[in-house]
This record gives structure tokens, C-alpha cells and sequence, in this order.
């Protein structure tokens, strides 16, 4: 099913296709990770290979030091002709390989897992942070050398900036949208309690830029 | 911000002053549909901004394929869409089939068609109720949940387990088919088109439903392609991409269904294609049934994948040999890699199985339907209302096992 692109990319691409293999009628694509954008550029514009089915990666460690550790799987298809194919490219640890976000949309949350679980840092990717683990998490899960029994450290509580502008708003439980009278605040009045609510115990603050209100409330008016 | 004292003189279309509120919607929250945490963004209850953050259900399922055996796969692929627990087992039977270059027999092939088929209808069922509920419907949740249940009895009486079968094997099913699986399995078929029916008649001329779901979590056509759609979701926008018809595998060439497509990728629409696909596949099921064989093996004749039946095994020396082989160390397929997929119950489920020749396998990708589906729920969600977000989020039947693994 995939001959043809397969073809097709060692046609246009020349010597940057590396090698092609046929298994089980999975046709696959090997190129240098320099071609990997211009090979998904191509693959993405005219072959029409428009549906992004999935990007992984495998690790390698015994390929060291003679070739790269991680081999990145591309697997496409195309909606318009019905063709399926496999690019991949080898990068070694630390090594940036280019994302295809701008290509397909559906890579960006593939990246991440990538970054995630193997380290491999993509060029170009817009929101590159760990997806399926926590911001704390010390390695890689999905490498040979990440043992399935490590511990993690435990984790302190975060520092959040930012979080005063969470809910609940006011010295109450919070809520305060409905219960403030508008009509009261631009009118000059100070006291901002709803009419339908009635005096509140405590005072109150304004929901944004209204005067600050510390001393006792007046009566609520009917 | 300041008031908009320019509508001062109706007091009802004043404009409340608002500034972008940043709102936790998860990872526990009562309405949601799964174990998932959004930040949303918020002007008023409009969303500006949604970041969709998965992985609390992360279990390891990759790293923990890659120290067992082949066969030790299966109860954790239970557990990956644990709605449609069936579609997995046969998913990632037919992947290693394909690795290995296994043929099974064809009484086994209707059996595994039958069975996934009755998983799809529950995962469908399911979904469709869920989504009812959550928009105040009540009474065709309790109906569909139902009929759910008599599916479930079903697959518990081939299976012996309602939920996690762990029912497949590499080269067959665990067992043949009980004596009255036919009749049984259509036995049920008439209680789901009335519970269907019935829910349908509740459902689809109710105002509140309509207004909730039509046009709500809109997606179109290239943009669901391009961020790697499939299943339903990718369906209701117009696409008709079903595997089982585009890449027939198993039988599916030999039945005769269609596949149902939407038009605008709106809640209203996966609801519909939803219901339409449980009618396919009683359609499909009905046909295996009237064509599977009455009787002859479930399981490949090859001792190097499969086990031997116990009586040969304390007879032969053949068998002992076999069995002993397979229990210590496992099947062990050629070295080389696949990508296989099949339809499951929210999509393309694929594995991406590497084998270097051993026990073990190397490494054992799943591409989750649900995975790629999720991440086109931010398109969905902007510009609609907070309370949008439970239907929508819904309607994508994320299941938090297998998205996250």
C-alpha cells in the first residue's frame, strides 16, 4: 500500500533516504535526521499523507557509540489516496530533532510524550513540557536504562504565582458575581451588597476597582 | 475594569465588567467524564482557553509490556479501553499474529468479529448514556446501562469475567464459544433497539438536548485529519474513516455495513453516529453469527506460539516440551516490527510491537484513539461556554486508561 510513496521519496529525496525496508506490508522509510523536516514537508504537501496516525520512538542503548540510541517512528496515511507509511530517523541522547507541528497539528501532543518519556528535545515545538508525567519527574521512563522499579523523590508543594486571582474572590465563600448591585456601585454608593441578598455580615470588597469598604455596613436598602 | 456606562439606560443589558479568569477544572471534578485536570481560561463563562492535561491515569502500560511475555500482555490491554476491554485483546492478538505471521482458524476469526463487535456496543451504549445523564437525561442512561449489562452477560458467560477478560491469546481465544452463544447473544439484539429507540424518542425532539449538543464542540474535517482523528469523532465531521472498511482486516470484507458519517462534528452528531454504529454492529454480528463454523478449533495448531491442550501435554513428550518452553520463556517471534490496527471503540487503536527475537517483547507502542482525539478537544471547546465543556468532553468518550496508559 505504501510502495508507491515509498518510491515517490526515493525519487525526490535522492540520497537523503537512507534506507527502505518491507515487513509484514509495513513499508518503511529511513532518513538522516537533517531530512526528517524536509522528508515530513514533503510526505505532508505533495503525497497528500495528511493523516497524522502516530509518532513514537525506541531506544537503542547497544547502538552506542557507533549510531545514534533513539529511532523516531513517523507512521502516516493519507486520507485522499489511502496510502500508509513509515518514516524514521535516528538522534542521539540530547540531540534536537525538528518538529512537525507545524506539518501535521497532531504531533504537538506526540512530541511532548516523546520529550516525556524518551528526552528527546524537539527544535520548534511550541509548548514543549512533560504531558503523562509530572513537572518533577526525575528521567525518562520509556529508556532501556530507567529501571521499572526506581523511586521518585517526593515532590514539596509547588509555588503557584498568580494564584491570588483564583476563586474565591471575596472575605466570604466566594462567588460574588450576582450579588453585588451594580446600580448602587455607579451610583458612588460604597457598599456593594445585592439588594435580592440583603446585608451580609462582614464587609466586602468590590469584585475588581470599587472603593474599599473596612468600616460597618449602612442598612440595606428594600 | 470599569462597568460599560455607555448601556446605562437598560439596566438589563448592562455589561458586567470581567477580566480573564483562570479556573482548575479537574482532575477530580464531579461532571467529568474522567481522571483529567483543564485549566481553563475564562471570559465570563465564555472560554478563551483551555489546556487539556492527561496523565493522571499513567500506569506504566508500555514499560510494563517490556518485562513479561507476549501473553502477559493481555490483562494489561484489559485494562487500556476498559469500556471495549475485547476490542484491545484482539487488537493486540492480531499485532503479534501479524509480527509472528500466524494464521488463525476461521471459526476463531467469526468468534473474535462476534465478540469485539458486542464490546463495541457496549462501549457505545455507554457512552451514548453518559452523555444523556449529563445533560439532565437520566432515564436512557438507567435504559442503556441496562442493556449494557446484558451484553456484559453475555461476554461473561463466553469469558467468565463482566469487565477485564483476558480473554485473547497469540493464535487464538482462550476458548470456543459456549453452546448457546448464538442464541443468547440474539436474544439481546431486540431489548438494545428498543432501549435505542426508546432513548432516542426521549432524546432527540427535547429542547434542552438540542440546544445542548447541536453546534456545540464544533470540529471541522481537516482540522480533525490533521490533528490525527479517528473513530467517531473524526466520522461526525464527514470523514468516513472506519479501518474496517478502508483497511478491512479479520472478515469485515465478507459483511455487509456501512459506515455512518456525520456532517458539522458537533456533539449532536457523535451522539448520532454513535447509536447508528451499534445498529452496524448488530448488522455485523448477526452475519458472523449465521457464518461461523458450529464447530472446530479456536486456536492455531502451531506449538511454538500455542499452548497444547493439557491432555497432550501429560501424554507427549511433544507437548510437555511445548508447554514448559512457552510457560518459561515465552513465545518468541522473529525479530522485526509491525504497526497493526484495528477499529476500536473510539478509533484507530494501533500497536506498534518491536520483537528482537526473544520472549519479550522490545518495545510495545499503543496508539490510542482517544490520545489523539483528546487533543483536538481545545479546538472544540474555545469560544463555547463553561458548561459546554460536559457534553463536549463527553461526546469524545475520552476513557483515562487508555489515553494515558
Amino acid at each position: 500500500m505504501g510502495k508507491k510513496v515509498v518510491e515517490r521519496l526515493q525519487k525526490d529525496l535522492g540520497a537523503a533516504v537512507l534506507a527502505t525496508s518491507e515487513h509484514r506490508g509495513d513499508f518503511e522509510v529511513r532518513v538522516a535526521k537533517k531530512d526528517w523536516k524536509r522528508a515530513a514537508t514533503l510526505l505532508r504537501g505533495e503525497l497528500e499523507m495528511d493523516h497524522i496516525i502516530d509518532l513514537t520512538a525506541v531506544d537503542y542503548p547497544e547502538r552506542e557509540p557507533e549510531e545514534p540510541r533513539f529511532e523516531l517512528k513517523l507512521i502516516l496515511r493519507s486520507s485522499k489516496t489511502g496510502h500508509r507509511i513509515r518514516i524514521a530517523t535516528r538522534a542521539g541522547d540530547g540531540e534536537k530533532v525538528d518538529s512537525l507541528t507545524s506539518l501535521w497539528r497532531g504531533a504537538n501532543w506526540a512530541e511532548r510524550e516523546i520529550w516525556d518519556m524518551f528526552g528527546i528535545p524537539f527544535e520548534g515545538h511550541p509548548d514543549l513540557r512533560r504531558i503523562l508525567m509530572y513537572p518533577e519527574f526525575e528521567g525518562f521512563p520509556l529508556r532501556k536504562d530507567y529501571p521499572i522499579g526506581k523511586t521518585q523523590p517526593l515532590v514539596p508543594y509547588r509555588e503557584v504565582e498568580g494564584i491570588e486571582k483564583l476563586p474565591p474572590f471575596g472575605d466570604d465563600e466566594g462567588q460574588p458575581w450576582g450579588r453585588i448591585d451594580w446600580l448602587a456601585r455607579l451610583r458612588g454608593e460604597e457598599v456593594q451588597v445585592s439588594p435580592a441578598i440583603g446585608q451580609q455580615t462582614g464587609g466586602r470588597r468590590a469584585l475588581s476597582s470599587g472603593p474599599e469598604h473596612d468600616g460597618p455596613l449602612p442598612e440595606a436598602k428594600e | 475594569m470599569e462597568p460599560n456606562y455607555e448601556a446605562l439606560e437598560d439596566e438589563h443589558t448592562l455589561e458586567l465588567p470581567s477580566e480573564p479568569m483562570r479556573l482548575n477544572m479537574g482532575p477530580s471534578h464531579p461532571a467529568m467524564h474522567g481522571t483529567i485536570r483543564m485549566v481553563l481560561d475564562l471570559d465570563g463563562e465564555t472560554i478563551l482557553d483551555v489546556d487539556v492535561q492527561p496523565g493522571y491515569l499513567h500506569r506504566g502500560f508500555e514499560k510494563s509490556c517490556e518485562r513479561g511475555t507476549y501473553n502477559q500482555v493481555f490483562p494489561y490491554a484489559d485494562r487500556l479501553n476498559y469500556v471495549s476491554p475485547m476490542l484491545n485483546n484482539v487488537g493486540f492478538a492480531l499485532a503479534v499474529e501479524k509480527l509472528i505471521g500466524l494464521e488463525v482458524p476461521e471459526r476463531c476469526t467469526y468468534y473474535r468479529t462476534v465478540l469485539g463487535e458486542l464490546a463495541r456496543i457496549s462501549d457505545h451504549l455507554t457512552c451514548n448514556g453518559a452523555t444523556a445523564m449529563e445533560l439532565g437525561a437520566f432515564t436512557p442512561f438507567l435504559w442503556l446501562i441496562k442493556v449494557r449489562d446484558w451484553v456484559w452477560d453475555i461476554l461473561e458467560q463466553e469469558t467468565g469475567a463482566r469487565l477485564t477478560h483476558s480473554f485473547g491469546r497469540i493464535g487464538g481465544m482462550a476458548a470456543p464459544p459456549t453452546d448457546g452463544f448464538k442464541e443468547s447473544t440474539l436474544a439481546i439484539f431486540g431489548e438494545i433497539d428498543h432501549a435505542m429507540m426508546e432513548s432516542e424518542a426521549l432524546l432527540m425532539k427535547n429542547r434542552i438536548f438540542l440546544d445542548r449538543t447541536q453546534g456545540i464542540g464544533n470540529l471541522s474535517a481537516e482540522d480533525a485529519i490533521a490533528m490525527g482523528c479517528t473513530g467517531v469523532v473524526l466520522r461526525s465531521t464527514g470523514a468516513d474513516y472506519d479501518v474496517r472498511k478502508a483497511y478491512p482486516y479479520m472478515f469485515y470484507d465478507r459483511f455487509d455495513f456501512d459506515v455512518p458519517v456525520g456532517h458539522d462534528g458537533d456533539n449532536y452528531d457523535r451522539f448520532v453516529c454513535r447509536f447508528e454504529e451499534i445498529r452496524q454492529s448488530m448488522k455485523i454480528i448477526r452475519q458472523a453469527l449465521e457464518q461461523m463454523p458450529r464447530s472446530g478449533p479456536v486456536v492455531a495448531d502451531d506449538l511454538r506460539y500455542v499452548m497444547p491442550d493439557k491432555r497432550e501435554v501429560y501424554s507427549t513428550i511433544e507437548g510437555t516440551i511445548a508447554h514448559f518452553k512457552l510457560v518459561m520463556e515465552g513465545l518468541k517471534p522473529p525479530p522485526g516490527e509491525v504497526y497493526s490496527f484495528t477499529e476500536g471503540g473510539n478509533g484507530e487503536l494501533g500497536f506498534y510491537i518491536v520483537s528482537d527475537g526473544s520472549g519479550t517483547p522490545y518495545r510495545v507502542r499503543c496508539r490510542p484513539p482517544c490520545w489523539y482525539n483528546l487533543q483536538a478537544c481545545r479546538d472544540m471547546l474555545v469560544g463555547d461556554m463553561i458548561a459546554d465543556i460536559i457534553p463536549t468532553f463527553g461526546s469524545i468518550n475520552m476513557i483515562g486508561g487508555e489515553c494515558d496508559r
